[in-house]
């Protein structure tokens, strides 16, 4: 597929995305709405697992911790303001982690997949077991956050079609985002960390430095996910900071192929319908899933983005390994 | 805390860390010589702990099931070798951490639906269901003191196992360099799959012991999982005695932090692992 091809793909995509409210049923409005905001989620992991080369089986945790600063952060009983709690729920994700990477980039290899769950695990109990969320319950997001400047109102978040739209331009914006730092020196960097780690350190570059900034980096934006999963949904549970959910948004980057965010946007709409048919045909919908994804390991390494070359692979006879 | 609870909290911290002993010493033998991280190990516990439940209330007798059960993990572990996980010891840590999180999703699904989801109690054998009186009013259960028993007999037969046996020689030597076994003429295909069964048949052990205290519920595999993921990070991978003092660490800081600071019991273990991380990247016991 030459980037042209590709260009004009993502932009059909895109079109289709966008047409979604057209359809007028909330249901759809609300699930596109949910898989934009994993797809967001799963990019920020791609950054570390794909780009970077950092397995991390706790990005949860992040995401979590902005869903609860929304929450905490708004006031009971009236609309706190976006440009307020947006920030302030990104920075304390980002800021968390900061501080887990200054110990979990000690590690490598198995130790920084286990080390990463483990404080992800902690992350959760804190919520589960304090009172700071409103415990195993978790807790409510009565108001959703205003956009109101000096009386202005660009958009309403209480509406569907506004919060629908406001996730999908958040999500371009992160895409491009991203898209930017990987052709950055920044980013090349990680690619080169992923690659081969000594021969950075030995071209001079304090790898540490570089991983713990995407580390804090992928957890800020983790935390816009978040954000915008605590807005759409209005409560949070501790069970967003779960390692199920870990495990969920890894699998997205698998099934996208890791390092490629159009990929990845893909494996989270992938990963999402095959749960909703899935749950909607059967109520045994784990097996199916948990079958399903040992399949894709044993058979279709790659993932979906992969599907492609095998496909041009096998049809020019070439070797399919 | 008076000498009596002191006494008592120790011994529960002691059988506590004993049982999670069995669990880190399987993922640590299988981390350190296949080089796979799996997170179905914790299901090896859950299942251990259901079939204690099936097969007690077909047979009648906790001693019976955990006879019949041990061998049926053996073959399971065995099996599971030979169907799935020979085939991801050349694959990258992230496709083993996927394969086996479905197999989790699979193994809770199949629990749920042949067992259902209700909490379940195991009765405890007649002739270890009594209590030694310790004080007028405080009073320690045997059976608690049997499991610790037979942890530790356990944990003998295994250091004889891995020091003193040709089994245990071959363990050892691939855990340091597997090509170099391979080209002794060593069939280490057939090392691993003894290594897994044994894993998965201990796992399934601590689950059929804890039964009668813990009960039986869904999602008791992923609780044990992440405590074992803890010790064998404290440990060090592959050190099946760092295993052993790191989960006699967490068994103490998890029972004394539920004791002395009850709110945030959930954390302790964690701060504790933490800790470690900063002290010893690589754990206590590094291996090699």
């Amino acid at each position: 597929m030459n980037a042209q091809t590709s260009f004009i793909l993502k932009l059909v995509a895109l079109a289709v995305i966008a047409c979604v409210p057209l359809s007028g049923e909330s249901f759809y409005i609300e699930l596109v709405g949910k898989v934009l905001v994993m797809a967001i989620f799963a990019m920020s992991l791609d950054l570390l697992v794909g780009f970077t080369g950092l397995v991390s089986f706790g990005h949860a945790a992040y995401f979590g911790i902005a869903a609860y600063a929304v929450a905490i952060l708004s006031p009971q009983y009236e609309a706190a303001s976006l440009w307020y709690v947006l920030p302030a729920s990104i920075g304390l994700a980002a800021l968390a982690a900061f501080v887990i990477g200054l110990f979990v980039l000690r590690t490598k290899g198995i130790y920084f997949i286990m080390v990463t769950l483990a404080f992800a695990q902690m992350a959760y109990f804190i919520f589960h077991d304090t009172p700071l969320g409103g415990g195993s319950d978790g807790t409510y997001l009565n108001n959703k956050p205003s956009s109101a400047i000096f009386g202005w109102e660009p958009f309403d978040l209480n509406n569907e079609i506004h919060m629908f739209y406001f996730i999908l331009v958040t999500l371009i914006v992160v895409y491009l985002f991203l898209a930017r730092v990987l052709q950055s020196p920044f980013g090349r960097v990680l690619v080169g960390i992923k690659s081969n780690e000594h021969r950075m350190q030995s071209l001079g570059y304090f790898t540490f430095r570089y991983k713990l900034g995407a580390f804090t980096l992928a957890g800020g934006l983790g935390g816009l996910a978040g954000f915008l999963y605590a807005t759409l949904f209005g409560f949070v549970t501790p069970e967003l900071l779960s390692w199920h959910e870990s495990g969920n948004v890894l699998l997205m980057v698998i099934l996208g192929g890791m390092g490629n965010l159009a990929g990845v946007i893909a494996g989270a709409f992938a990963f999402e319908l095959m749960r909703e048919v899935f749950a909607d045909i059967t109520k045994y919908w784990q097996l199916l899933m948990g079958g399903v994804i040992v399949a894709v390991v044993l058979f279709l390494p790659g993932g979906l983005a992969g599907i492609p070359g095998r496909i041009k692979r096998a049809m020019h006879g070439g070797e399919s390994k | 805390m008076d000498f009596a609870s002191f006494l008592i909290q120790t011994l529960n911290s002691l059988q506590y860390g004993l049982l999670l002993f069995l669990v880190a010493s399987g993922l640590t033998l299988v981390f350190g010589i296949m080089g796979i991280i799996n997170l179905a190990h914790g299901s090896f516990y859950m299942i251990g702990a259901y079939l204690a439940f099936v097969l007690t209330s077909a047979t009648g007798s906790l001693m019976l099931a955990i006879a019949l059960g041990i061998p049926l993990a053996l073959v399971f572990g065995a099996f599971l070798e030979w169907a799935l996980f020979a085939h991801l010891y050349k694959r990258d840590h992230l496709e083993q951490v996927l394969l086996t999180y479905g197999l989790i999703l699979i193994f809770e699904q199949l629990r749920s639906l042949l067992v259902g989801d209700d909490v379940h109690g195991v009765a405890i054998p007649a002739f270890l269901d009594a209590s030694i009186q310790l004080t007028e009013v405080m009073s320690y259960p045997v059976y608690r003191l049997a499991i610790s028993v037979v942890c530790i007999v356990l944990a003998v037969a295994l250091y004889f196992v891995i020091q003193r046996t040709r089994l245990g020689m071959m363990i050892r030597a691939g855990n340091d360099d597997r090509s170099m076994v391979e080209s002794l003429g060593i069939n280490i295909n057939m090392v691993y799959r003894i290594v897994f069964a044994l894993g998965v048949a201990m796992a399934a052990l601590a689950g059929m012991l804890a039964s009668p205290i813990s009960s039986v519920f869904p999602n008791m595999g992923s609780q044990v999982l992440i405590i074992s993921f803890v010790i064998v990070v404290i440990g060090g991978i592959g050190s099946v005695w760092g295993a052993l003092v790191a989960a006699l660490i967490v068994g103490f800081a998890d029972t004394f932090g539920k004791v002395l600071v009850p709110e945030l019991s959930g954390i302790v273990v964690y701060v504790v692992m933490a800790v470690v991380l900063l002290w010893r990247p690589e754990g206590i016991l590094k291996k090699g």
